[in-house]
C-alpha cells in the first residue's frame, strides 16, 4: 500500500510520543513495579533481538545464550563495583562487557562449526552450563564473582555525571530511577532494532539466510560459511553482553541464578513464539513473555472474584498457565504470532518445492 | 586404587540411570528428529507416582516384603507415564507433524513446565523421601563397597536395554520402528501405520523413564519435583554423546557420562592440584562432552552423514 511521507512521518511521531509517555502512563496506573517490569520488558527485547541474528537469522539453534548476558553483567559488575574496587565510567565499561561477551561468542563458535542442529544446541547448552558454574565457584581459591553470593553495590548508570540511580527533576516532571532506566534502555532498544533492520537487509544478512537454507549451496556460492558462522555468533553475543551490563547497572545485584539454563530457554520461547527472524515478531515475542507471567500473579484476584476465595496459590499457578499458553499458541501458530513474510509463504505453499522446502526451514536435519 | 573402583561403580550406576532415561530421548529423536524436552518430567512422575504409592502401602501397615511394596510402587508408575507419554504425543507434537522443526520444541517446554508445575501443586515444593523398606546391604567387590540397590539397578538396566535391544532388532513392531525412522512416507507405503508407532515409541521411552525415576529416587533416597530437569539434561546429553537416534550409543553414552562424572568428582581436585574442586563435577561432564563432538560430530556412534545436498 503506497503511503505518503507525510504518512510515515506522522506514524513515527505518533509512536515516539506514546513510547515516551508509556512509562508515566503505567506508573500511574501500574504501579512502580510494573515501571521496573517494563525496564526489564526492554532487556529482554534486546536479548531476543541477538538471539534472533543466531537462531532467526543464521539458523543456528543455541540454547546457552544466556552465558553472553552473563558475561556482560559480570563484566560490568567486576569493573565498577566495590568487589575488586574498580568504578570505571558507565561508557568504559558497556563496551568492554559488549565486546567480552562477542568474544566469547567466537571462543564458542570457533569449535562448534562443524557441528549442525541439536549437536549444536546440547554443546551451546553445555557451554551456557559451563559458565554459570564457573560464575558459581569462583570464589575460591581467589575470589573473583564472589560465587553463588553473587555481587552486590554494583554502581548504578551514571550518564555525564547524572546518577540514574536518583530521582531527577527535569522541567517540573519527576523522573525516578525506572524511568530513567527505561528511557536508556528504549533509545539502546532502538539501536539494537536498527541494527537488525540493516543487518537483515546488508550483504552479511544474505548470507546468514543462505547457510540457514542451505549450507552446502551457499558454501559453493561462495560465502565464506565459517567466518559469517563466527560474525553470527559474535554480533549476538555482543548484543547479550550489551544487555547483560545494563541489567548489573539496573539490577545492582547479580548473581549466578539470574543465568541458568530456563533463561536460555526463555529467550528462545520468546523468538520462537514471536516469529523467528522477524522484528516486530521477535519484539512482540519478548514483550509477552516477560508480561505474561507477571499478570499472572492477579489470577489470585480472579479465583476471588470467580470462586468466591484463592484455590490454588497464584506464585504455584503462574508458571502452569504460562506452560500452557506456550503450548496453546504454538498449536495455533507454529510459525509464531507474527511469522515473516517468507516463513508464510513455506507454510502455506502446497506441492513438492515446497514441501522440501519446508523441511529445510530452520532445518537442523544431519 | 579403591577410590578408583567407587567411583567406577558409582559412576556404573548413575550412568546406567541416565542411559535408560536417554534411550527414551534416542528414540524419539530417531523418528521424529524431535527433542522430546518433556521426557525428564516424565522420568519425574514416575517417580512421584511411586513414591505415593509406596508411602501410601508403607502407611496403611499392610505386612508385605519391602521389595514387593517398591515393586508394587514400580508397578504404578509404569503405566501412570505410559499414559502420560502417550498423552504428550497426541497433544502436544503430533499436531505440530508438519510445523517448522522449532515449534514442537516449545511445546516440549510448555509441557515440561506444565509437568513441573503440575507434580509441585500435587506434591509440594518440598523433598519427599523414599521409606527405608529397601534391602540396607552392602557387599565387598575389589576394595570397594557395592549395595543391594546399586546391584538392583545395574542388573535391570542391563535387563531392559537387551529387552529394548532385541525388541528393536528382532521383532515386527522393531522392524516397523526402523523403517519409520528411515522414511515415514515409504514405511506407510509398506502398511506400517507410523503414528502408531510412534504412539508406542513414546510408551515405550516413558516406560523406560518410569523405571529409571523410580530407581534413581530409591537410590539417593528422594524425590523433588524438579529432579526432572537435570536428570534429562544429563541425559539427553548422554544420548548426543553416543549420537542421538542410535540405541547402542545411547546406552553408551549414559553409562560414559555417568563414568565420566563420577571419576572426574573424584580426581579433578588431584589434577588441577586442588584448585578446581568435586562441585566442578558438571563442568567436567559438559567439557568431555564438547571435546567428544568437536572431533566426532555426530557423536560417539552416530553414523556420518554425508553433506546434504
Amino acid at each position: 500500500m503506497p503511503r505518503s511521507k507525510r504518512q510515515v512521518w506522522l506514524t513515527f511521531i505518533a509512536l515516539g510520543m506514546m513510547l515516551a509517555l508509556l512509562p508515566f502512563a503505567v506508573d500511574f496506573g501500574l504501579g512502580r513495579s510494573w515501571l521496573r517490569i517494563m525496564d526489564l520488558a526492554l532487556l529482554y527485547v534486546m536479548l531476543a533481538l541477538g538471539l534472533n541474528i543466531v537462531v532467526g537469522y543464521a539458523g543456528l539453534l543455541d540454547l546457552g545464550y544466556i552465558a553472553f548476558y552473563a558475561v556482560g553483567a559480570y563484566c560490568y559488575a567486576l569493573l565498577a563495583s566495590p568487589q575488586f574496587g574498580l568504578h570505571l565510567p558507565f561508557w568504559a565499561v558497556l563496551p568492554i562487557g559488549a565486546a567480552v561477551a562477542g568474544l566469547f561468542g567466537v571462543l564458542l563458535g570457533a569449535p562448534t562449526l562443524r557441528l549442525r542442529g541439536d549437536y549444536l544446541a546440547i554443546v551451546t547448552l553445555g557451554f551456557g552450563e559451563i559458565i554459570r558454574i564457573f560464575l558459581n565457584n569462583l570464589n575460591a581459591p581467589v575470589n573473583i564473582t564472589n560465587g553463588p553470593q553473587g555481587i552486590n553495590q554494583i554502581d548504578p548508570v551514571s550518564l555525564w555525571g547524572v546518577s540514574l540511580g536518583k530521582t531527577h527533576q527535569l522541567f517540573g516532571i519527576t523522573l525516578s530511577a525506572p524511568h530513567q532506566y527505561y528511557f536508556l534502555f528504549l533509545l539502546l532498544t532502538l539501536l539494537v532494532v536498527f541494527v537488525s533492520l540493516r543487518l537483515q537487509d546488508s550483504r552479511i544478512g544474505r548470507a546468514w539466510a543462505a547457510i540457514r537454507e542451505d549450507e552446502v549451496a551457499a558454501e559453493a556460492m561462495g560465502i565464506n560459511v565459517r567466518n559469517i558462522k563466527l560474525l553470527a555468533f559474535a554480533m549476538g553475543a555482543t548484543f547479550g553482553g550489551l544487555a547483560g551490563g545494563l541489567f548489573a547497572g539496573f539490577q545492582g545485584f547479580i548473581s549466578p541464578e539470574s543465568f541458568n539454563l530456563m533463561e536460555s530457554i526463555m529467550i528462545l520461547c520468546m523468538i520462537v513464539l514471536g516469529g523467528m527472524g522477524n522484528i516486530p515478531g521477535v519484539i512482540l515475542g519478548a514483550l509477552l513473555l516477560t508480561v505474561l507471567p507477571e499478570a499472572l500473579r492477579y489470577t489470585g484476584n480472579l479465583q476471588r472474584a470467580w470462586l468466591g476465595h484463592v484455590v490454588i496459590d497464584p506464585s504455584d499457578l503462574r508458571m502452569l498457565l504460562f506452560g500452557m499458553a506456550l503450548i496453546l499458541v504454538m498449536l495455533f501458530r507454529p510459525a509464531g504470532l507474527l511469522p515473516s513474510r517468507q516463513r508464510k509463504r513455506e507454510l502455506v505453499a502446497k506441492g513438492d518445492v515446497a514441501v522440501q522446502e519446508q523441511a529445510s526451514v530452520y532445518d537442523a536435519k544431519r | 586404587m579403591d577410590i578408583f573402583v567407587q567411583q567406577l561403580i558409582n559412576g556404573l550406576v548413575l550412568g546406567s540411570v541416565y542411559a535408560l532415561v536417554a534411550l527414551g530421548y534416542t528414540m524419539v529423536y530417531g523418528i521424529l528428529e524431535l527433542i522430546n524436552f518433556a521426557h525428564g518430567e516424565v522420568t519425574m512422575i514416575g517417580a512421584m507416582v511411586a513414591l505415593s504409592v509406596i508411602s501410601a502401602l508403607v502407611g496403611s501397615g499392610v505386612e508385605l516384603p519391602g521389595v514387593v511394596i517398591a515393586l508394587l510402587g514400580l508397578l504404578a508408575a509404569i503405566p501412570a507415564c505410559m499414559a502420560l507419554g502417550f498423552t504428550i504425543e497426541r497433544l502436544a507434537y503430533r499436531p505440530l507433524r508438519n510445523a517448522p522443526r522449532l515449534a514442537p520444541l516449545i511445546t516440549a517446554i510448555g509441557v515440561s513446565i506444565v509437568l513441573q508445575n503440575l507434580a509441585m501443586l500435587i506434591w509440594g515444593r518440598q523433598y519427599i523421601s523414599f521409606p527405608p523398606i529397601l534391602p540396607q546391604g552392602r557387599h565387598q567387590l575389589l576394595g570397594a563397597s557395592i549395595t543391594d540397590v546399586q546391584i538392583v539397578i545395574l542388573i535391570t538396566s542391563v535387563v531392559l536395554m537387551l529387552g529394548l535391544t532385541i525388541l528393536v532388532k528382532r521383532t515386527r513392531l522393531g522392524r516397523a520402528m526402523r523403517a519409520t525412522a528411515q522414511s515415514p512416507q515409504l514405511a506407510g507405503l509398506m502398511g506400517v501405520n507410523a503414528n502408531t508407532v510412534i504412539s508406542l515409541t513414546f510408551v515405550m521411552g516413558s516406560a523406560l523413564a518410569a523405571v529409571a525415576g523410580v530407581m534413581v529416587s530409591a537410590y539417593y533416597g528422594l524425590a523433588h519435583y524438579y529432579m526432572g530437569f537435570l536428570l534429562g539434561l544429563k541425559a539427553f546429553s548422554a544420548a548426543v554423546l553416543g549420537g542421538i537416534g542410535n540405541l547402542a550409543g545411547a546406552m553408551l553414552g549414559g553409562l560414559l557420562l555417568g563414568v565420566i562424572e563420577s571419576l572426574g568428582a573424584g580426581y579433578i581436585g588431584d589434577f588441577t592440584g586442588g584448585f578446581l574442586g568435586s562441585n566442578y563435577q558438571d563442568v567436567f561432564a559438559f567439557f568431555v562432552l564438547i571435546l567428544v563432538l568437536v572431533f566426532r560430530p555426530s557423536g560417539l556412534l552416530g553414523e556420518r552423514v554425508g553433506e546434504r545436498a
